[in-house]
């Protein structure tokens, strides 16, 4: 895990999901941004993932349970794709709120694996 | 008399829906953890973990599934969980050595943003909306809806 880069998924993943949640409760459908920036939190998932695989290669070793870890990961990883198939299969305002939702636990999920990987002492 | 069961998977429902299904996963992904890791350091602890998983995993199916039958199924899953967030969140505060480790449930679900505690309760009012009606088959004249 690169720190610099985990700060950059929450300030992604954060702001996206507010975003999504405010437009849905506005009435909007989904729609190209609320897709997007949902696909821009899964593209941030899918490099951490790699990173994730290559760091302890390269002498970058997570000081909690990796097993713990990589369940957080994984987990992380199929939750924005369920939610653009949700947002393309049900074309109502609550959709967007649903993208909004995803992004926030995709969040979460990021600073739990942050505190994982980087604080815990194990 | 015909009774009808107004969909639970409308509006806003599918936004709690939505938060159920990530209550899931998560409760799933933890649980496969723990069981792994170190299952015998708190073998009550992880027990009920998996098994709030898998609570909140038909929880899901039945607020998506139509029908009487789920309906029934909704009310009580959703039940036991608001039963369970109680029960555990007061035994892990007072009786910390039976619940060593954390579960969904523990200290009303402080882990998970106390989502476990507040959710059965949204989920009980929407199921209380939309419970079954009884409609006539045929209109009566001179009654009014209730």
């Amino acid at each position: 895990m690169i720190e610099w880069l985990t700060w950059a998924q929450l300030v992604v993943a954060i702001p996206a999901g507010l975003l999504c949640i405010a437009l849905g409760l506005f009435g909007r459908r989904p729609a190209d941004l609320t897709m997007g920036v949902t696909a821009l939190v899964e593209l941030l998932l899918i490099v951490q993932l790699v990173v994730a695989a290559v760091a302890p290669v390269v002498g970058n070793e997570a000081s909690g349970s990796e097993l713990e870890f990589w369940v957080y990961l994984i987990t992380a990883v199929i939750i924005p794709p369920l939610a653009i198939v949700w947002g393309l299969v049900d074309r109502t305002r609550w959709s967007t709120v649903v993208l909004g939702v995803a992004n926030l636990a995709v969040a979460v999920m990021v600073y739990r694996m942050y505190q994982i990987w980087f604080v815990q002492v194990a | 008399m015909t009774t009808t069961t107004p969909s639970r998977s409308a509006g806003i429902g599918r936004v709690l829906i939505a938060v159920y299904g990530l209550l899931a996963l998560a409760a799933t992904g933890r649980s496969v953890f723990q069981i792994l890791e170190d299952y015998d350091e708190a073998p009550v602890a992880y027990a009920l973990s998996a098994l709030a998983a898998v609570v909140y995993i038909v929880a899901t199916v039945a607020l998506v599934a139509p029908g009487r039958v789920w309906y029934r199924v909704a009310w009580i899953t959703i039940s036991f969980e608001l039963l369970g967030v109680l029960v555990v969140g007061l035994l892990s505060i007072f009786d910390p050595v039976l619940f060593p480790a954390k579960t969904v449930w523990s200290v009303f679900g402080r882990g998970y943003a106390f989502v476990p505690l507040v959710l059965p309760v949204l989920g009980m009012l929407w199921l209380y909306r939309k419970r079954p009606r009884e409609i006539p088959a045929t209109p009566v004249a001179g009654t009014t809806a209730a």
